[in-house]
């Protein structure tokens, strides 16, 4: 291994490892509060209200339909929040300077703060997941499938966090997007219910959103049932971490809200 | 670059370097400058003149609008990660992350440096010891005080032990005790050949420490020599005499300018060449006994005063910033 490729390796370690210690050391900020809402979606949506509902698609009940969209909810917001905090806590505080004049490339960068993003979504979808079991029963029908899809979503909303960040000017601006774009697109992409439900042109105007092809993978993964074809999902979802990966790395060259 | 081509080069050379903001502010108009090895160099001028401008190109925190900079022979612009290895930065605001710990904070550095984690934590180690903040080390950095948290960004931008050294008014708000005991430590760090760069507000610092100057106003280099050379121009001086009485009419020496400050306060400026017996002399003669003296300011401040409200009065001149 060349040293620059080593010091590299060293450098995304640290960086890594950086945003692990963060999401440990603020841990009622980072992994309890997303389980207790999820508890309550479970408790309410599932158990009172699924009860009701009775089975919804392929046989499965509310509660069991619900879990697979819930957990990749999970998954998005906080992928999206932990990067659109931390990386611009650290722009706010200047902290972000002590990587702007190191040596680190910038790939080493974006690669650490996603990577940061990911293990904080996949700790808190693993936490969830767990919780659901206290509600229902689960048997993951496609492993590999349901960790491609959730690795897949919870990358690509870390680099849409990232985006954010960098545009960020103030902490509303973080705030921004998660509220008027992410919470929308969520709930709007098929957690709670099956878009075959819809009429047209909601069915239509439903598949131009991709947290519909992120959970439907997920649902595919977990349950074997899905609205989407799950290639196109697939597709659609690597097309979106390649081009937010460009992008982002195109911001970082630029110094874009980073350097002047 | 080799590395016996790098330790031929001079330190830093900046060449003709521009800087035009986006608001149209041109910050720095041309700049040009060389720093040799081992050099402790001060880098002086008002606010606003493009100091933290220059240190922010060649910390590449501000992207040049035309010119380069080369360290020990790299250029920042084309070869921004070879340059950066050999730089350490203290910059003018605290840019750590306060809720992590001093030690954290110097291993983190280092990982960005690509310096294994092991080694990393030994050099924490001694730097945290040397600025005396190893007591410090597991406490979060918010807790600090305002000295300390200086002394934590020195620590810092030594995890890399860069060949060139960059410190920002690194002792701005920073008490006289504490002051001292950092210039002991940058002066030693000097004097085992890392090569120092200093801006900073305080004069008599620069004076004391450094061994040669720039001074920087309106984005353009106004003076760029040896200190020695530089105080050696100076060529008139105020003193402050403290006296038992003073006449209503103050008497008149020549090439002495007597100014009355308070009752038992005199001021005079007189050129270095005159003597001052026959300052002593005069005053006796008018009844007037100088119980203590001291010069008015220091040497370079009185210079850079000068060298400052000269460029202000050039025909033509406009303030940048």
């Amino acid at each position: 291994m060349s040293s620059n490729a080593a010091a590299n390796l060293v450098a995304l370690n640290t960086l890594v490892r950086r945003e692990i210690v963060r999401i440990m050391r603020i841990w009622t900020q980072t992994l309890i509060p997303p389980a207790i809402t999820m508890t309550l979606y479970f408790v309410i949506f599932g158990k009172l209200i699924g009860s009701r509902i009775g089975t919804i698609q392929g046989g499965f009940s509310y509660m069991q339909y619900i879990v697979p969209g819930l957990v990749m909810m999970s998954i998005i917001t906080n992928s999206y929040g932990n990067i659109s905090s931390s990386f611009f806590g650290a722009k706010f505080s200047r902290a972000v300077e002590e990587m702007l004049v190191s040596p680190m490339p910038n790939w080493v960068i974006l690669t650490g703060y996603v990577a940061g993003a990911v293990v904080r979504g996949l700790v808190v979808g693993v936490l969830v997941l767990v919780i659901a079991l206290f509600f229902t029963d689960l048997h993951v029908v496609h492993p590999l499938i349901t960790f491609a899809s959730v690795l897949l979503g919870a990358t690509i909303f870390s680099l849409a966090g990232f985006v954010n960040a960098v545009y960020a000017k103030k902490f509303d601006d973080i705030a921004l997007v998660p509220t008027f774009i992410l919470t929308p697109l969520t709930y709007l992409g098929g957690v709670f219910y099956s878009v075959t439900m819809l009429g047209e042109p909601w069915q239509a105007i439903s598949r131009a959103n991709p947290i519909l092809y992120m959970v439907n993978a997920f649902r595919y993964g977990v349950l074997g049932i899905s609205d989407v074809h799950v290639g196109w999902a697939f597709v659609v979802m690597l097309g979106f971490v390649a081009a937010l990966t460009v992008f982002a790395l195109q911001l970082l060259k630029r110094g874009v809200g980073l350097r002047s | 670059m080799s590395p016996q081509s790098q330790d031929k080069a001079p330190a830093l050379v900046v060449d003709n370097l521009r800087k035009t903001y986006g608001n149209g502010v041109e910050a720095l108009r041309g700049i040009s400058l060389t720093v040799q090895p081992g050099d402790f160099f001060a880098l002086l001028g008002p606010n606003g003149a493009g100091k933290s401008t220059l240190i922010g190109i060649l910390s590449s925190l501000v992207n040049a609008t035309s010119g380069d900079a080369r360290v020990f022979g790299i250029s920042v612009n084309r070869q921004r990660s070879e340059a950066m290895k050999l730089i350490g930065l203290v910059p003018q605001e605290i840019n750590f992350n306060q809720f992590e710990k001093p030690f954290d904070i110097c291993v983190n550095e280092a990982g960005f440096y690509g310096i294994p984690r092991k080694i990393a934590a030994e050099r924490a180690e001694k730097y945290l010891k040397e600025l005396r903040l190893w007591d410090k080390a597991q406490m979060q950095a918010r807790t600090l005080s305002g000295g300390m948290k200086r002394r934590l960004m020195i620590a810092r931008a030594m995890m890399n032990e860069p060949r060139l050294l960059i410190l920002d008014e690194p002792t701005a708000g920073v008490d006289i005790e504490i002051r001292r005991s950092m210039w002991q430590f940058v002066s030693a760090i000097n004097a085992a050949g890392t090569t120092v760069i200093l801006t900073t507000h305080y004069l008599e610092e620069a004076e004391s420490l450094c061994r040669n100057i720039a001074i920087i106003d309106h984005g353009t280099i106004i003076e760029n020599t040896s200190m020695k050379r530089l105080l050696a121009t100076l060529d008139v001086e105020t003193f402050v005499l403290d006296v038992t009485t003073i006449p209503a009419e103050l008497p008149s020496i020549p090439n002495v300018t007597l100014r009355r400050r308070d009752e038992h306060t005199l001021e005079a400026e007189m050129a270095r060449s005159h003597d001052l017996n026959s300052l002593f002399a005069t005053l006796s003669v008018h009844g007037i006994a100088v119980t203590s003296m001291r010069n008015k300011t220091n040497r370079l401040e009185e210079l850079f005063v000068r060298l400052v409200e000269n460029g202000r009065h050039e025909p033509g001149r406009e303030r940048a910033a």
